[in-house]
């Protein structure tokens, strides 16, 4: 009896040599690139050293992001890049992206055009998940992996089964991927997808633009996925025009293949969904959430930090003020979303309501810098984690929400429905 | 191998962050690390563990980010095994790449067993015992390619091994 395959199985296949790999299969595959940033990196680089080889596998497949602690917080910090900075003039490892030339990594690779449909890609960071969006395989490991795939340009898998999301009916204004993601987190928990693939499917998905796709692959770790996915359409081939040079191949689902399990969800009524503290499984609809007083709110990260998530958010907040009690931080994730944000007055629309605007960065998202909250502080967060400690003290609280929920509670000092500020 | 500690208690979805915090990422020292094991969950945990303890803890342990700190830590600490009924998979794939080891058993032995009950840890045989009690949980065994990878101590080890041989 032949039965189809996933995305997934089909790229997984592709690489080890064979016509078919099962859920449960351990394979040993070529990665195409390999991930690291200022926290993880490092501990890759004393790995890679023990091997005493002279070369990496391949430059090229390298990535290295100075991110999560940059512009250096402090003298630690600024020897932890320099490690890394001197590993890739070391091994001439081109991608290597400096304060001022960087993003946040995981908005950078696919925006620089290193990410393309079919890849196998590993990174030394959980939401390495997110280039699953553009139809790639693409999984977070550890450093010892990245290590390893820097020494010989492989990693080990275990094939996983996949779950498939699919999406009906229509949103309704200001809801967003953020908000389908933790629309569906909170509906399967944060191990309802552990070892599995997520395939995100269905009209809303079809219709769903590349910067939401990106925020909804991101956060299929906050479920324990091995790695979230879209299959490649127009929109993502158009995403692509102008920024990858090189041949790729869409891989696609087959119309047969077998899922462990089809999840389907009617989301025309959806509200914006807020995830309230310490899980981002805690998921509520902001209706849940009103009048939740507000310290601080994060408007960046890997999760919504592209320019859409800057447009809507300027759109809220256009000609008001954030509320006295509250501190407003947008932080574009890379410097052409800087840039872009700055060409389109959304910049000038922060600033002029009182809002801090900041260099890229991972920053306050997990509590390293730019934004640590005290004992006691709440803080509302287009990001992607809220535990326990996450954005400071033990003691402060983060609640996650997609950009227009966000700028309208920096307004409003709670939480409130986009609409309530309009 | 056979470890011998006391069990100490975690719930279901201790995460990375939990394990150890990103204020201390700034460093990859594993004594470092280890002093801050468990700090914002439960305050003091590192000076309680002995050497040679063990972590007993419900589904979903280290899920979070990809931080090898965090099995480094328990490491670190003279943790020697982590014992839950399930890992994330980033968490899993790092300890057993690091040579951390860890067992995945159904029992819900986080539910039953008390603070600092004395365990007996069979790691060949994935067979865990209550000392005291003689009660025995089996764990899943690992795949033949795992075994492997902890028989020699790690990925580290498992390459240079095939790197040697490939020459």
């Amino acid at each position: 009896m032949s039965s189809g395959q996933t995305m997934v199985e089909k790229i997984l296949a592709a690489k080890a040599g064979k016509d078919k790999v099962v859920p449960g299969e351990l394979v040993n595959i070529r990665v195409d690139l390999a991930l690291g940033n200022d926290i993880t990196a490092p501990v890759a680089i004393k790995v890679f050293e023990k091997f005493n080889l002279e070369r990496v596998f391949d430059p090229e497949m390298i990535v290295l992001v100075p991110d999560h602690f940059t512009p250096n917080k402090d003298i630690a910090s600024a020897g932890q890049v320099k490690l890394l900075r001197d590993f890739a003039r070391k091994y001439n490892i081109p991608h290597y992206f400096e304060v001022g030339r960087m993003g946040v990594e995981h908005a950078l690779l696919p925006e620089q055009g290193l990410i393309r449909p079919g890849m196998v890609i590993i990174g030394a960071d959980s939401h390495t998940c997110t280039y699953g969006a553009i139809g790639a395989f693409a999984t977070g490991v550890g450093s010892t992996d990245l290590a390893v795939a820097m020494a010989v340009g492989e990693a080990w898998f275990k094939v996983p089964s996949t779950l498939r999301f699919e999406y009906e009916g229509r949103l309704q204004e200001w809801v967003s991927g953020k908000d389908l993601i933790l629309y569906t987190i909170g509906k399967i928990g944060v191990e309802g997808a552990r070892y599995r693939a997520m395939e995100f499917a269905g009209p809303v998905i079809d219709s769903l633009s590349m910067d939401g796709r990106l925020t909804m692959a991101n956060m299929a770790i906050e479920a324990g996925g091995k790695c979230g996915y879209m299959q490649p359409d127009q929109i993502t081939f158009d995403y692509l025009k102008n920024r990858v040079n090189k041949d790729y191949t869409p891989v696609y689902s087959d119309s047969d293949a077998i899922y462990e399990k089809v999840y389907t969800y009617d989301v025309s009524d959806l509200e914006p969904q807020i995830a309230f503290p310490p899980s981002p499984d805690n998921v509520k609809p902001v209706s849940k959430a009103a009048g939740v007083k507000l310290d601080q709110v994060v408007i960046g990260s890997c999760t919504n930090g592209r320019i859409e998530d800057l447009r809507v958010a300027a759109e809220v907040i256009k000609g008001k003020r954030v509320h006295p009690s509250v501190r407003l931080l947008v932080i574009p994730a890379t410097q052409l979303i800087y840039r872009q944000a700055l060409e389109e007055g959304l910049l000038s629309a922060f600033i002029d309501a009182e809002a801090a605007v900041s260099t890229p960065t991972c920053g306050p998202c997990l509590g390293g810098h730019m934004g640590i909250l005290a004992a006691g502080e709440k803080a509302l967060a287009t990001t992607n984690r809220n535990f326990v400690g996450r954005m400071g003290h033990p003691e402060s609280e983060v609640y996650l929400s997609g950009p227009a929920v966000a700028a309208a509670s920096a307004v409003a000092g709670e939480i409130v429905h986009p609409k309530e500020v309009m | 191998m056979i470890l011998e500690g006391k069990a100490w208690i975690f719930g279901d979805n201790i995460d990375t962050d939990a394990i150890i915090a990103a204020r201390y990422l700034s460093t990859y020292d594993q004594a470092e690390l280890a002093s801050h094991l468990m700090e914002d969950i439960r305050p003091g945990f590192f000076e309680q563990a002995g050497s040679g303890d063990i972590i007993v803890a419900g589904n979903n342990f280290g899920c979070g980010s990809s931080r090898e700190h965090a099995p480094l830590a328990i490491k670190g600490a003279g943790i020697s095994c982590v014992i839950a009924v399930s890992f994330a998979r980033i968490f899993y794939r790092n300890a057993i790449n690091i040579g951390l080891p860890i067992l995945e058993c159904q029992d819900d032995l986080y539910r039953t067993l008390q603070e600092q009950d004395l365990l007996r840890v069979d790691l060949d045989r994935g067979l865990i015992q209550e000392i005291e009690s003689g009660n025995e949980h089996q764990a899943a065994p690992f795949p033949p390619f795992m075994q492997e990878i902890i028989r020699l101590g790690g990925l580290v080890e498992y390459v240079q091994k095939r790197l040697r041989e490939t020459g």
